[in-house]
């Protein structure tokens, strides 16, 4: 065996040239597979932050009527007296944060144009905020007993050319199906670094959103953050007695959950593809050594050197190659997503719905790595057999005279 | 007792429509620890009726025994398997793997029989010096003359202690001197070792080393002197 590996190395030195281009193809494609994999994770995972962070929380407890498409603000819809539920959840051990909070459409108008919006009532004074605390661009941050103020996202204040200080009119419907309206005052301009969300959500103080929508004393929702998120499962269950429905954060972000399976479709797909054109490469590189060294193996053949011998000959040099680019991918690859791990690639105000950031960070994980490259290992063996079994099917006789 | 035995034996090759018949129908046999001479021009049968002795090829017709076992009918893996260990082959062409020194030249049909490192080593260290090429172990076939090259091919075509060795013009593409010396190693070895040797050549200069000469003409045994 050591024998053999020893010759394949040696006959891989034969056109160093060649043998390291061959190996490059493949350094460069598994690079590029981990580069994508990493794209593609640091994607999602950031998709899944984000929304968890700025609209799903781990949990979220709601009355079991309230539907989220419709933004229901009717009172059968909402939590009631929901400072006590809050008060309850609150008291677990595993929960880190839990606040109230409103939802409501809404349209904001100013001069000759308006846009529709989603409208978050918050507590202001809650740590589940401080994404949008945090994202402040201008201004400053809503007060609890801000009867005037609100705040929006930096896009819908670049696409209305609106300013802190500004004043705008907004619409809201209200609990009773009516559509009342008022002036604000934009108190701060947010960015949360997703467009998606920023676009479209405005914030005002909770009170003055139930208010306004004629909802005291409600809620839509209770947000929960835990301080593990593994433990969101035992939480919820804990919450069932409450008589409300809980909702997981796998459960409201089955989108992303679906999106992410898609997209790992996609990418074993990716994969088969570029290590096929890779494979091709290993494919050519091998049937020329199997022309250029016909002689040779007639010579093996003469002094008793069976099939599957000359056979195991090539696949060896065919697991150096493997091996080679490989290890040059690896370093290759673990370099490029080293640096788009620290500086992201940015891509931008996508519009998605979905709540992907404008720049994403690469973000490699082991299991991904060691799947390509046992696949970009395994393919690279398979691209082996056939210049390996010509080899071991040639007739010495044939051989010998084909080297002459 | 006959190493060789072949019974008219016929080889037909085929290119496209037409057909060539490179023997046409051979009977020989051939004793154990003789030195033979395949003598005949160009043409005559003297490599294809090598390669059907060495289990290169198979004949169109006919048999061909080797020890005492048909070998006529032998798929690649079982001919090779006749191969090792009981066939040496010596080349027109220096015959070697590029990439490996003379001594691993010599080892690899060692390893072929699975032989210890040990045993190798002694074996091939034996056969170095046998061929008077001991300082040369460590050198490349490009780092080697002709005559060395076809001395390490000596070497290594004994290897194994066969009963047989085949060489196809061993000094074609020799200058006098090394093809002397090479004609030489192979008698001496034929008579220390008392391993039948039978060797293709149409150099009449190198008749006189044979003890047995069979001149092919035309694919068939025009004379057998012994």
């Amino acid at each position: 065996m050591i024998q053999l590996f020893k010759m394949a190395f040696r006959d891989l030195g034969r056109n160093r040239r060649r043998s390291f281009f061959s190996a490059l193809a493949l350094a460069i494609g598994l690079a590029l597979l981990l580069l994508m994999a990493a794209f593609i994770r640091g994607e999602m995972d950031g998709a899944m932050d984000s929304t968890i962070r700025l609209q799903s929380g781990h949990l979220q407890v709601r009355a079991q009527s309230y539907e989220e498409g419709k933004t229901s603000l009717k009172w059968e819809d909402l939590v009631e007296n929901p400072d006590e539920v809050v008060g309850q959840i609150a008291s677990l051990s595993q929960v880190k944060v839990a606040t109230l909070r409103l939802f409501a459409s809404g349209i904001v108008s100013v001069r000759d144009e308006s846009t529709g919006v989603r409208i978050f009532g918050i507590d202001p004074l809650s740590e589940a905020n401080d994404p949008y605390r945090i994202g402040l661009m201008s201004g400053e941050f809503l007060t609890p007993d801000d009867r005037e103020g609100i705040l929006i996202g930096q896009p819908l204040a670049e696409k209305l050319e609106l300013k802190t200080g500004d004043r705008i009119s907004l619409s809201v419907n209200t609990s009773n199906g009516d559509v009342d309206d008022q002036l604000f005052t934009i108190r701060g301009i947010y960015s949360t670094q997703t467009n998606g969300f920023d676009s479209v959500t405005v914030f005002l103080p909770l009170a003055k959103a139930q208010a306004i929508t004629r909802a005291e004393n409600h809620a839509s929702t209770i947000f929960v953050l835990l301080k593990d998120k593994e433990q969101t499962d035992a939480v919820a269950a804990d919450l069932q007695s409450l008589n409300y429905k809980v909702l997981t954060w796998t459960k409201m972000n089955e989108l992303i959950i679906q999106t992410e399976d898609l997209a790992n479709s996609y990418m074993v797909l990716l994969y088969l593809i570029v290590l096929g054109i890779t494979a091709t490469v290993i494919i050519n590189t091998l049937i020329m050594a199997v022309f250029e060294r016909t002689r040779e193996i007639g010579i093996l053949s003469a002094i008793g050197m069976r099939g599957p011998h000359i056979m195991a000959m090539f696949l060896a040099e065919s697991t150096l190659l493997a091996v080679g680019g490989i290890i040059m991918g690896l370093i290759l690859g673990n370099l490029v997503v080293a640096y788009f791990t620290k500086y992201g690639f940015y891509i931008g105000k996508m519009g998605l719905t979905m709540l992907i950031g404008n720049t994403i960070y690469a973000k490699l994980a082991l299991r991904d790595a060691v799947n390509l490259t046992i696949i970009a290992f395994v393919i690279t063996l398979l691209a082996g057999f056939y210049p390996a079994v010509l080899a071991a099917r040639m007739e010495p006789v044939e051989a010998l005279r084909g080297g002459q | 007792m006959e190493v060789i035995k072949i019974e008219n034996a016929t080889r037909i090759y085929k290119t496209g429509k037409v057909e060539t018949q490179a023997l046409r129908g051979i009977s020989l046999s051939i004793e154990n620890g003789e030195f033979t001479a395949l003598v005949g021009p160009s043409g005559s049968g003297k490599t294809t009726l090598l390669q059907l002795i060495g289990c290169l090829d198979l004949p169109t017709s006919g048999q061909v025994f080797i020890n005492g076992k048909d070998v006529s009918k032998l798929n690649r893996n079982q001919r090779a398997d006749v191969r090792r260990g009981t066939i040496g082959f010596i080349f027109q062409f220096f015959a070697l793997i590029p990439t490996l020194t003379a001594y691993e030249n010599i080892e690899m049909p060692l390893l072929l029989i699975g032989q210890s490192a040990s045993e190798r080593r002694k074996r091939v260290m034996e056969l170095l010096e046998s061929v008077d090429l001991t300082d040369r172990g460590h050198h490349r076939p490009d780092q080697m003359s002709g005559g060395e090259q076809q001395r390490v091919a000596i070497a290594r075509a004994l290897a194994t202690h066969p009963v047989l060795i085949l060489a196809d013009e061993p000094t074609a593409n020799l200058d006098t001197e090394n093809g002397k010396q090479v004609m030489g190693i192979m008698q001496r070895l034929n008579q220390e070792t008392g391993t039948t040797f039978v060797f293709a050549t149409h150099d009449p200069r190198l008749f006189g080393y044979a003890r047995r000469t069979v001149e092919l003409r035309d694919g068939r045994v025009a004379q057998n002197n012994r």
